[in-house]
């Protein structure tokens, strides 16, 4: 019986009730680094390039965008494979040769704790700024600045946990189609900010993806509409 | 068997699960660390590109600080986080309807246009809670009109005439020295008032409000509308009395302590024909002549006083008289001493004069009160119709036999002096009293015989008596176009050569008092420095000629726009100016080395007591940089002008001066658009809701976890 159980990808349900937050600190310094590196690649071809040329240093910040996200998904694939190596090695040691955590759960968590520290940090300058008697606006910008920007990041932070959960079933499976779609869609989330402040055009997409993308990381950890609907008649 | 290995099955869970709770708080604890740490450095980052999104600083402007006396306070006031308002653009009085009544969005803060600036608009203001700040832009050209915040009557109360010295002279019942006089400086608002002097900030503002603020069609502007923000919040309350007495238990109890006010101080500078004794005593039968002028203004706004007429003109012609009179050759045959004055904070009720007839009298300065022979003064010399100068005499004291002699040779001297000269010399006669002047503290102590000389018979000629508009227009001094900074210093003015004129008159008439037996036609003062000095004291401090006479190591203290306030920290500029340009043109060059100049005691021959040694930094070498420094000797000394009232600790004195400042944090300004409440109460609501409902969702979903997130199993394990 206890051999029947054993299955790296059963969801124990008991099991849910570990906090997996022992594993979030890393996972925000992962991409702490990635943030790091990518505003150094995209600084030092600023200072490289002519400072004058506005329609260049456009092109450098688009550039500088793409490889800040190219840089956080390899560092989301850095930080899948210390997992796995950690969850081999606790595996190792626990006493019926199963890890405590499942990778489910290193997945969903890796990508919430990916998507706080990214949004934190596109909101925390915002919101400092917001506390004072002025709004965005004097200059021309959008009157809706703040408010978009708590929607955006909101979306972002939501997105980052759905890529989190995919990514990591991905490589799992092995299916980098998958994984190709994940990088896909961050950078076309990534390339859709530019459009703000025509936000009809950025934030409605967007919330678009974060919807799709969040049924598909449901369906991905094992949800579908029949336990949708067990889980509703339970309730009522 | 498997009961066994399901209850082995719980203990490691509720193991797992204890560990994981002890390991989970350092970690979360680590992220709130970094949270925390964000935050900060996010809100401490200054002009970031948000914070330049919002808000447009407003960096060139002067406030309208607090100043208090023994019995009221006198300025404006913001609260401690800055007032904040929508703007209102009023540029004739109609608009004031809207901020007043009609206007959907109150408080307003108003930028009023210069000219509009009177009495009548500010005490509509005042009046009103629906204005929270005030921003005045500059009139250019000058009101003409005339336009004075001083009192009708300055100084009243603390100069010689009360109702027991020429009743009917006091409290301006003869004379109203400044008809054009509204008081505005002395009124105490509860709102910010700012002077906006850079017209492009000025014009930004305008284009804020036509794009935002302008009402479309009769009804109310949309939000989001333009507003702007004064953070002028003052430290010190009620009266002198009240604050001194809280500095004092501050700064006798506490550790650390605030001081919330300073009383207003600074230096005279004085100066003697004849070398003294600095710190001795000069023997009591050596008469000396005391000239006397006041080196200070004020206006509204802090440290806007550029007192071209009320104080500049005065001391700029005494400074040219001393340098004539120090030409003259007989200068120690001379049987009477002359001591040029310069008084600091004469507008504050006479700070330096009070000081100085208070330590004449308490033994604590080389000369006494009974030294003085006479007393000759000069007020307002700039703006003479026709070339007539005014004598004023104190009629009440001339009611004495023996002063009334020497007030007649006095007024004769002077008149003598000016035949040949283009000034002519006119008497104001006995049914005048003096003028505002330093004089009138003298004649408190002693009826000491003297006249003051003005340019005005009865009211003031000078329309903007302690303003921000008494400039050097106001005074007539014009130049040509396209010339340099260099060309402008050593132009002649016509201004320059009539105050020189004026100049020479005083410097002929001094040497006759002083017992010269000589022709007076040598005497001459000259034009070249007069217009330099006019230059450099009105128009722009930071010149060749002041950087070449002054100490090198306070060579950073010249680049502002000239003013002469007397502030609370001393000496200001315009004291160390007065100060080196009265050395150089009174002092000679001495051959001594930079050592031996700045430690005289130590010098055999040096006469410390008598002269004082000063290091000037000298002119440019013409071929490289560097300058060459050069020794100064001369008589100049200064001496303290704090008002007697805070030696004596008495703040509530009616006798003498009881100004003080008070003390702020901090001082700014910034436009930014404000949105209206619905949209801040809509976010807040939005936000809450989705918080509620995010933790609501995931704790739906952690409990259902088991039934949402179940992968179908092969039907035998389910019995598990």
């Amino acid at each position: 019986p206890g051999a029947a159980r054993r299955g790296k990808y059963l969801p124990d349900s008991e099991l849910w009730g570990v906090n997996p937050g022992v594993l979030s600190p890393p996972r925000a310094f992962f991409w702490l680094v990635s943030l790091l590196l990518a505003s150094l690649i995209w600084f030092i071809s600023v200072h490289l390039s002519d400072r004058e040329d506005a329609k260049l240093q456009y092109g450098l910040l688009i550039f500088g965008a793409a490889v800040s996200v190219l840089l956080q998904e390899a560092f989301r694939f850095a930080y899948f494979k210390l997992l796995k190596k950690a969850d081999e090695g606790l595996a190792m040691i626990s006493e019926d040769g199963r890890s405590p955590i499942s990778l489910r759960q290193m997945a969903y968590v890796s990508g919430l704790s990916f998507g706080i520290i990214s949004g934190m940090f596109s909101v925390i300058n915002i919101l400092a700024d917001s506390v004072g008697p002025g709004i965005v606006g004097i200059h021309g910008d959008s009157p809706y600045y703040f408010i978009t920007s708590a929607f955006l990041t909101m979306a972002l932070v939501l997105l980052h946990t759905f890529w989190g959960v995919i990514f990591f079933d991905a490589c799992e499976k092995r299916h980098y189609w998958c994984l190709g779609l994940v990088v896909a869609s961050h950078l076309l989330t990534s390339g859709l900010t530019f459009l703000n402040p025509w936000y009809e055009a950025s934030l409605a997409p967007i919330f678009v993806i974060t919807l799709c993308t969040g049924l598909w990381a449901f369906v991905t950890a094992g949800g579908s509409l029949r336990n949708i609907l067990k889980c509703l008649s339970c309730k009522g | 068997m498997a009961a066994a290995v399901g209850r082995a099955w719980g203990s490691r869970r509720m193991e797992v699960a204890a560990r994981s709770c002890r390991g989970s708080l350092p970690a979360w604890w680590g992220l709130l660390r970094g949270l925390l740490l964000a935050v900060l450095a996010a809100g401490s980052c200054q002009g970031n590109s948000v914070e330049r999104k919002i808000y447009i600083p407003l960096n060139k402007t002067a406030p309208c600080v607090r100043l208090l006396n023994a019995t009221h306070q006198i300025g404006c006031q913001s609260s401690i986080s800055g007032d904040t308002g929508v703007i209102h653009v009023v540029e004739k009085e109609e608009d004031l309807n809207w901020v007043l009544a009609d206007g959907p969005h109150p408080p307003y803060m108003i930028l009023l246009d210069g000219n509009l600036f009177n009495r009548r608009v500010m005490l509509q203001l005042k009046g009103t809670s629906r204005v929270s700040g005030l921003a005045v832009a500059t009139a250019k050209p000058s009101p003409p009109q005339g336009f004075s915040p001083g009192l009708k009557c300055p100084n009243d109360g603390f100069g010689v005439y009360s109702k027991d010295y020429g009743p009917q002279f006091a409290h301006c019942n003869k004379t109203v020295w400044n008809p054009v006089g509204s008081g505005l400086s002395y009124e105490d608002f509860d709102f910010p008032i700012f002077l906006l002097e850079d017209a492009n900030e000025t014009q930004v503002i305008k284009q804020c409000y036509q794009d935002h603020n302008v009402p479309r069609d009769g009804s109310g502007p949309e939000y989001p509308l333009c507003a702007m923000q004064l953070f002028s919040h003052m430290h010190a309350v009620t009266s002198t009395v009240t604050c001194m007495r809280r500095s004092s238990l501050q700064s006798t109890f506490s550790i650390n302590p605030e001081v919330v006010c300073d009383p207003l101080l600074d230096y005279n500078v004085w100066s003697t024909l004849q070398p003294i004794n600095s710190s001795g005593k000069v023997d009591p039968e050596k008469e000396v002549i005391i000239v006397a002028t006041r080196i200070d203004s004020h206006s509204f706004f802090w440290n806007i006083a550029p007192g071209a007429d009320s104080a500049v003109s005065s001391f700029v012609t005494h400074l040219a008289a001393a340098e004539a009179l120090h030409k003259v050759s007989d200068v120690h045959l001379l049987q009477r001493n002359i001591m040029f004055t310069f008084f600091q904070g004469e507008t504050f009720d006479y700070i330096g004069s009070s000081r100085m007839v208070y330590d004449m009298e308490k033994d604590k300065f080389p000369l006494r009160l009974d030294n003085i022979h006479s007393f000759v003064e000069l007020n307002q010399v700039a703006l003479r119709n026709d070339s007539v100068l005014w004598m004023h005499t104190d009629p009440v004291s001339r009611l004495n036999e023996s002063v009334e002699v020497q007030v007649r040779n006095l007024l004769d001297i002077l008149s003598n002096s000016s035949t040949g000269a283009s000034v002519t010399l006119q008497e104001a006669g006995y049914s005048q009293p003096l003028p505002p002047s330093s004089f009138q503290r003298f004649l408190r102590a002693r009826h000491i015989p003297g006249v003051v000389l003005t340019d005005h018979k009865t009211a003031f000629q000078n329309r903007y008596y302690q303003s921000m508009y008494d400039t050097p227009e106001n005074i007539r001094m014009q130049y040509p176009e396209g010339l340099s900074p260099e060309e402008t210093l050593e132009y002649v003015t016509d201004t320059a050569k009539s105050l020189a004129e004026v100049a020479t008159v005083v410097a002929r008439a001094l040497y006759r008092l002083a017992g010269g037996a000589n022709n007076t036609s040598a005497i001459q003062a000259d034009p070249k420095t007069v217009t330099r000095m006019l230059y450099g004291f009105l128009i722009k401090m930071n010149n060749s000629w002041f950087q070449s006479i002054i100490k090198p190591d306070i060579k950073g203290i010249l680049g502002d726009v000239p003013q002469h306030y007397v502030a609370v920290s001393s000496p200001v500029n315009t004291t160390y100016l007065v100060q080196y340009v009265l050395a150089n043109l009174t002092g000679t060059v001495v051959n001594l080395t930079k050592e031996e100049c700045l430690n005289p005691e130590k010098t055999p021959n040096s006469e410390k007591e008598m002269y004082e040694y000063a290091w000037v930094q000298g002119s440019l070498d013409p071929n490289s940089t560097s300058r060459i420094p050069y020794c100064v000797r001369s008589t100049v000394h200064l001496s303290k002008a704090l008002s007697p009232a805070f030696e004596l600790r008495q703040w509530g004195s009616t006798e003498y001066s009881t100004w003080t400042e008070s003390r702020w944090k901090e001082i700014r300004a910034r436009i930014f658009l404000v949105a209206s409440k619905e949209l801040e109460i809509i976010t807040l609501v939005v936000g809450v809701a989705i918080l509620i409902f995010s933790l609501l969702a995931t704790y739906f979903i952690n409990a259902k976890a088991d039934i949402l997130f179940s992968i179908p199993r092969d039907p035998g394990a389910v019995a598990y």
